[in-house]
């Protein structure tokens, strides 16, 4: 971009709290978010227990007294979320990189971002085919109603975040991320970060408290 | 000296020519223009809702009327508050919010134009996906709220409630980003001086609504999205017989709604805050309240919504919370009341015609919020659930609040968009029959709700005392809708052919109106450096020269409506108005991604009625233009 058509640019303009309005458009989304999350996870924990059939998220007794057996694998999905906490890491690696004007450094660091980002897809899709096998639907009840929907949207955001961080990694290998780019970076590691976040909310509500 | 000849061949600046033509519309990213789109298309709007409430009115004009099926009555009351909430009024609003914000805060644009474009022509497509149904004879007909379980497949089985769920999804996300768009502009791209506690009150109100639009209708997008797993994957949120609870539906539904109802009436707060100072020629009475009461609305706004849903069987604690709760937002909401009439003490007023409409507001709106305050009452609120005195109350809220206010609005930034006034003697026939017609409407359907009437019946047996005031009331609606053809004549014939206005044709003080009217593409020549919250009124001299008075104008030529040149506005000050190219000034080139954008985004929805090989073509589309607007030459980007 040639410095005239950067000037042209409302957003490179001085801002009148001299934060970029890109990042402050970003934590905007990020509130609007709050609540697309904020609601699908209370959908969740208002109809927790309420499903009339099994399987149920963890063993517990259905209304009329039938044991439901419990579908979670909790050992399985700590691995997975382990492994999304530590691709926040790589996230910050990431973008020190490109702070310090260390591209070639930068864009493994953003590929490794990207990659265990896509192994937690991997975890995710496992995790919905074994349960599809073990007869949990979209439709079977309201466990797996709400289930499919909240981890599914949260999945679609990582899978989002994974293609944004496969353009940040190849923008960087090219070259074409030096230190003035590094707020491109940083924005897509808010983005990144509040998908974790989202995450750690998720991870105890749905699998760890029963 | 030869230099004398080369300084002679530079050319004067050119006089800037607005850019014309169907191509310059599509592509264009300025907030002024996109400012007008939204005000075109929600009049038009408009005028569709207003038609369909007609219709309904009609229905109701004798007992045992069948003027209209029971099928046909659903479609059009619910079709009637679809459209005049999500595709008339908050357009209208964002109209005005395009249009006026960027100037009263002194910048050039919105913080992002292209998303600003991409807000609009989402908001078309979703529009013009929701009058699809309207010839399929299919429109929603599950009322505005779109209760579960009756929006459940097994009960609502047609496409009618599947266009309203894909409809609001669009429009949802056209108000998402255009808030997060208002937001940063306000908070960001403020001239230097313009503190906030400088802002002029529509921009202060704009910023409260924006950041309540953002939150809200992500409650919204979610309710919708449940709704959409229910009938297209045929998922349990709802479903009774698989332990779903339609409460929740309501729940969710009012957690966004309630909220919006405040997204409707703060914009309108804030237009009457600068109207009636500007005729009263004194400044807005204790501003500092009239924007903390204003933040205070829309904190509380959050904070009520289930006193839609009292007759739900909450308990008696949820009841009380969310009653006296509700009782609590009036007590802001009269701060702003006492604040208006005390601008208005000792003034020295100017009854123009969007004077009237904001001083009727006053009245018509506080007959519309005391009713509201019944309605908080709890074991009063379980008598008139559902009945016409509810009606009254939301079209004394809607139509004496926000139709009103925009009216005022209309009639008050008309001069800055177009350059040309409205009729001012149209202007008091479309008032005066707007406020009779509508007091003889609305104000019967008290008595009819406190009778016993249902809302939402499509008809009412002979010999139960509803027939006479139901007369009336449909009587006054064909009022109001002859005022609307004279405003929507006056609109059309003034935009082309209306006495020119000056930058600052009523004395106003707040900075869009340092300006020609309309404003060069640029806005500012020079970025305006704010001293006072009245930037216009700074100075003793302003006071000493006076400020124009009574029903005169700035004289101009004397326009005919047959001899008019059609389309063209011309500037009156535009020798004055040079180019942005000989200003230096940059402005983001147009682009033709937004519509392109909005359009893949639009048909992903649509898709959902389709088959799923076209949505995955949909969101590859989205994708792929979403790289392009991110790397597109000239503008932000990664």
């Amino acid at each position: 971009m040639d410095s005239a058509a950067r000037a042209a640019d409302p957003a490179h303009l001085d801002t009148s709290t001299g934060l970029d309005s890109r990042k402050m458009a970003f934590w905007t989304f990020i509130g609007s978010e709050c609540l697309l999350f904020g609601s699908l996870i209370a959908t969740y924990m208002a109809y927790k227990g309420a499903s009339v059939t099994g399987p149920c998220p963890h063993t517990t007794l259905l209304w009329n007294g039938q044991q439901c057996p419990g579908i979670l694998d909790i050992p399985l999905t700590s691995i997975s979320t382990f492994d999304l906490l530590m691709s926040s890491l790589m996230m910050v690696l990431g973008l020190a990189a490109v702070q310090r004007g260390n591209q070639k450094r930068a864009a493994i660091w953003l590929g490794m971002t990207a990659f265990l980002g896509a192994i937690f897809l991997g975890f995710q899709s496992y995790e919905f085919t074994t349960f599809w096998h073990e007869g949990l639907t979209l439709q079977t009840n309201l466990f797996g109603t709400t289930f499919y929907t909240l981890t599914g949207f949260h999945g679609a955001h990582v899978f989002v975040g994974v293609i944004y961080m496969t353009v940040l990694a190849v923008l960087a290998w090219r070259g074409k991320l030096g230190p003035e780019k590094s707020l491109n970076v940083e924005i897509g590691g808010l983005y990144w970060h509040f998908v974790d976040v989202i995450w750690v909310v998720i991870f105890p509500l749905v699998y760890l408290i029963p | 000296m030869a230099t004398t000849t080369a300084t002679a061949a530079i050319p004067a600046p050119a006089v800037a020519q607005p850019k014309t033509g169907l191509w310059s519309w599509i592509t264009t990213v300025d907030h002024k223009r996109i400012g007008i789109l939204y005000f075109w298309t929600s009049l038009s709007f408009f005028l569709i809702a207003g038609l369909e409430a007609l219709l309904v009115r009609t229905q109701l004009i004798r007992p045992d009327n069948h003027f209209l099926s029971a099928n046909w009555y659903n479609q059009l009351f619910t079709m009637h508050a679809v459209t005049m909430i999500f595709l008339a009024l908050m357009p209208l609003m964002a109209a005005f919010f395009n249009y006026v914000v960027p100037l009263q805060i002194g910048a050039r644009d919105v913080a992002f134009p292209r998303l600003n474009a991409l807000s609009y022509w989402i908001y078309l497509f979703g529009g013009l996906f929701l009058t699809i149904p309207i010839f399929l004879g299919k429109m929603p007909d599950g009322g505005w709220f779109n209760y579960a379980n009756l929006s459940e497949p097994a009960f609502s089985p047609g496409l009618n409630i599947d266009f309203y769920v894909l409809g609001l999804q669009i429009l949802g996300l056209s108000s998402i980003i255009s808030s997060i768009n208002f937001i940063v502009t306000i908070i960001n791209m403020r001239a230097p001086g313009m503190r906030l506690m400088r802002m002029a009150p529509f921009t202060w109100m704009t910023l409260i609504t924006a950041v309540m639009m953002a939150t809200a209708m992500a409650v919204l997008t979610i309710a919708l999205t449940e709704l959409m797993f229910d009938r297209f994957f045929g998922a349990a949120f709802f479903d009774v017989s698989r332990g779903g609870d339609p409460v929740l539906w309501q729940h969710l539904f009012w957690i966004f709604g309630h909220p919006e109802v405040y997204i409707l009436i703060l914009p309108i707060f804030g237009i009457i805050s600068e109207v009636i100072p500007t005729f009263s020629r004194k400044p807005l009475f204790g501003y500092n309240v009239v924007i903390f009461s204003g933040i205070l609305i829309g904190w509380l706004g959050w904070g009520v919504w289930s006193h839609h849903m009292f007759a739900v069987g909450l308990g008696p604690i949820a009841d009380s919370f969310f009653a006296v709760s509700t009782m609590l937002i009036a007590i802001p909401t009269g701060i702003k009341i006492f604040n208006w009439l005390a601008t208005l003490w000792g003034g020295s007023i100017r009854f123009t015609t969007a004077m009237m409409f904001a001083t009727a507001f006053i009245a018509t709106f506080t007959i519309g919020g005391i009713s509201g305050v019944m309605h908080a009452a709890a074991p009063a609120d379980l008598q008139q659930t559902d009945t016409y005195f509810v009606v009254a109350h939301i079209h004394y809220v809607f139509f004496g609040g926000t139709v009103m206010g925009l009216f005022a609005g209309i009639y008050y930034w008309f001069p800055k968009m177009f350059g040309r006034f409205l009729d001012e003697r149209l202007g008091q026939a479309h008032f005066w029959l707007t406020f009779i017609g509508m007091n003889i409407t609305f104000f019967p359907m008290h008595f009819l709700g406190l009778l016993g009437m249902p809302r939402r019946t499509f008809t009412y047996a002979d010999g139960l005392g509803f027939d006479t005031m139901n007369l009336i009331a449909t009587l006054g609606s064909y009022l109001i809708g002859l005022a609307t053809l004279i405003l929507a004549y006056n609109v059309v014939r003034s935009a082309r052919a209306g006495k020119r206005a000056p930058a600052n044709p009523w004395g106003a003080a707040m900075l869009e109106w340092a300006m020609p009217s309309p404003p060069p593409e640029y806005n500012f020549a020079t970025i305006p450096v704010v001293r006072s919250r009245m930037p216009l009124w700074e100075g003793s001299n302003v006071l000493a020269e006076g400020i124009p008075h009574g029903r005169e104008m700035e004289d101009t030529e004397e326009v005919t409506f047959a001899g008019a040149k059609l389309g063209k506005v011309s500037y009156p000050d535009d020798e004055n108005i040079m180019s942005a190219d000989d200003l230096g000034i940059h402005l983001p080139p147009p682009s033709v991604l937004p519509i392109l954008l909005a359009l893949a985004l639009s048909l992903f929805f649509a898709s959902f009625l389709g088959s799923h090989w076209l949505s995955l073509a949909a969101v590859i589309c989205v994708a792929l233009l979403v790289f392009a607007f991110a790397f597109e030459p000239g503008h932000s980007g990664h």
